[in-house]
């Protein structure tokens, strides 16, 4: 294991900004997001909740897809998309790298999604372990191991100190390059920071949220139960649960008019719209209950299904922090599933 | 399938026939007169104009046809109102194909086949009936069972009446909703209609319509003594992707772009019923 003083770490972020693109969670008005590493950059690498997951790096909230150019009835359509280029991402928490693998399931299963893959090929994803998990973190509760997330380094700071692993070829070749500024450490700092976290995450009030209700029961068993209406009652529609979520993956395509041709991009789009579902000749979900349904619906039962009972969930705990109504999956499986 | 699966081909047109009112059928090329990509009976294709929008559209034309592809398109929103604007020569887009097709080489083979049909939902089983035509010693009998609101809404009617009806077994029975002057065959609604005209309840059936036909239609064929496991149907809901990723046409678990449109009866059972 390698390790760096923490006040070193501005020389490591410069250092690998000379040669890829560094993406790391950074203050702008009082907010942490992923944002590009400058030398001005008021960096927060221990920010646990960043506002929005960093899903935007691979899963943008606009893309552009394509251009057309159409000449009297002649239409030509025009790929907009430059190489992807390597980039670092750097401080990833572990519910967060975790919803990567939700996300992958989706876009790199059959046909690829090419365009979420180029930008996963061109990111090297360097993890922190969380020190200090707050009230809202549930991600105990879906197997994840907030004291070791994978990712291709793992990095911990324990005091004053950065320790750096790199685990797959991508990371030690990010490694190689940055070498020179870390010494040996051995990982007994790291073992007991694991074993405080632990402590703190066995006693957080979501840590032992019971889910079993959700593999025990049948569809439309749960999609059938009365509690929904109570549930989605004070629900604005606003939509903030699904941006803030690091798996939700819905998307709109459209197009807008430029002096160059038609733009075709995708979007984030959120099932909480009452727009989301309607057609010319009708609409399959009229009722800000039928939405709300859908999306827990969705992370707790219907991508299990399709994805050999993983949940579409990884207790980050953005919504349950963000809803304006105090509305989230918490709330939804202890109602439905909780011990009556 | 194409990698590159949001990224449409274009498509000339190169025939536009007015069907009914509001549906034209539009016949579609590659710009070197190719057919734009094979498909099976009941799957779809993404259409698009630029700058307009994308929609999901049943291919009507059957995959024996290897010249070109056809769509049977009713006006009734944005994209469609444009679409009906095209003429011939103008380019679009398409994509697909996409989702599951009916089982022509599997549970249909050999059986008896009954088709329901009402309006516009003709237009998928459409491509199944000229399949079966096609390769018509691989089917049993054949009924069809087709009925619109009158007899300028009813789709294809000049293939109906000059090819279909003159088909070895095949028996065609059309209806209306209202009386008309020169209408000489049945008047009255598809359900009560399907319990007239003698169909075989051993048969396979294929109902494809507006949502409260289909409802009808399936109580009168369980009537009748057909089986739910040997009834099949369509499902249309919004789409923007079409390969089960942009998360919106999904019934339960099941996404019709890709697990779908076409289900059976029995499998539609086991859905949450928001569809």
């Amino acid at each position: 294991m390698l390790k760096i003083k923490t006040d070193k770490l501005n020389e490591l972020y410069s250092r690998i900004a000379e040669s890829e693109a560094l993406y790391l969670p950074i203050n702008k008005a009082n907010a942490a997001n992923y944002d590009e590493w400058t030398s001005e950059a008021e960096v927060s690498l221990t920010t646990l909740k960043t506002v929005k997951s960093p899903k935007d790096l691979f899963f943008p909230q606009t893309q552009d897809m394509m251009r057309f150019k159409t000449e009297g009835k002649n239409i030509s359509i025009i790929d907009v998309r430059s190489p992807e280029q390597p980039f670092v991402l750097m401080g990833v928490k572990a519910c967060d790298f975790k919803a990567f693998e939700v996300l992958d399931r989706v876009f790199l299963s059959d046909p690829v999604d090419t365009y979420y893959k180029a930008k996963r090929d061109a990111g090297t994803i360097v993890t922190l372990a969380c020190g200090k998990p707050e009230e809202s973190c549930f991600c105990k509760v879906f197997g994840i191991d907030a004291t070791s997330p994978m990712g291709d380094v793992t990095t911990w700071i324990c005091g004053d100190e950065l320790f750096w692993q790199p685990n797959t070829e991508k990371g030690k070749a990010l490694t190689e390059r940055v070498k020179d500024l870390f010494a040996e450490g051995d990982d007994a700092a790291v073992k007991e920071q694991q074993q405080k976290t632990k402590e703190i995450i066995e006693k957080l009030p979501f840590s032992n949220l019971d889910l079993s209700y959700f593999e025990e029961n049948g569809v439309n068993d749960i999609f059938n139960r009365p509690e929904w209406q109570d549930l989605s009652e004070g629900c604005l529609a606003c939509g903030t649960c699904t941006f803030v979520c690091p798996t939700c993956q819905c998307f709109d395509v459209k197009d807008y008019k430029t002096n160059k041709g038609v733009i075709r991009y995708r979007c984030w789009d959120s099932c909480m719209y009452s727009d989301f579902t309607q057609m010319s000749h009708g609409n399959n979900r009229t009722t800000q209950m039928q939405r709300y349904r859908q999306r827990f619906m969705h992370k707790l039962k219907y991508y299990p299904e399709n994805n050999d009972g993983l949940y579409s969930c990884v207790g980050c705990g953005r919504c349950v922090n963000k809803c304006p109504q105090r509305l989230n999956i918490v709330k939804v499986a202890k109602t439905l599933g909780g011990k009556k | 399938m194409n990698t590159e699966s949001l990224i449409p081909v274009v498509g000339v047109i190169t025939d536009v026939r007015r069907d009914t009112p509001d549906v034209k059928t539009f016949r579609v090329v590659t710009p070197d007169g190719k057919k734009p990509f094979d498909h099976l009976p009941g799957q779809c294709a993404m259409v698009s104009i630029p700058g307009v929008g994308e929609s999901m559209f049943s291919i009507t034309s059957s995959p024996t046809n290897t010249e070109f592809m056809e769509f049977s398109i009713k006006k009734c929103g944005c994209v469609t109102e444009v679409i009906h604007s095209l003429e011939v020569g103008q380019q679009i887009t398409v994509r697909g194909p996409y989702g599951r097709n009916f089982p022509v080489e599997e549970d249909l083979k050999g059986k008896d086949l009954v088709f329901v049909a009402g309006g516009i939902g003709l237009a998928p089983l459409r491509s199944v009936i000229n399949y079966v035509r096609h390769y018509r010693n691989n089917y049993g009998k054949v009924a069809i069972v087709y009925g619109a609101r009158s007899s300028a809404d009813l789709v294809d009617i000049e293939e109906i009446k000059n090819e279909w009806m003159n088909e070895k077994d095949f028996d065609v029975y059309l209806t209306i909703d209202r009386e008309e002057a020169e209408w000489d065959k049945h008047v009255g609604f598809v359900p009560s209609y399907v319990k007239e005209v003698g169909l075989n309840p051993n048969a396979t059936a294929l109902l494809c319509g507006p949502p409260i036909m289909i409802k009808f239609t399936l109580q009168a064929l369980l009537e009748l003594g057909f089986k739910k496991e040997k009834v099949y149907t369509t499902l249309e809901l919004k789409m923007k992707c079409g390969v089960g990723k942009c998360g919106r046409c999904n019934v339960g678990s099941k996404y019709v772009c890709k697990d779908g449109p076409v289900f059976r009866m029995d499998e539609i059972d086991e859905l949450t019923g928001e569809y």
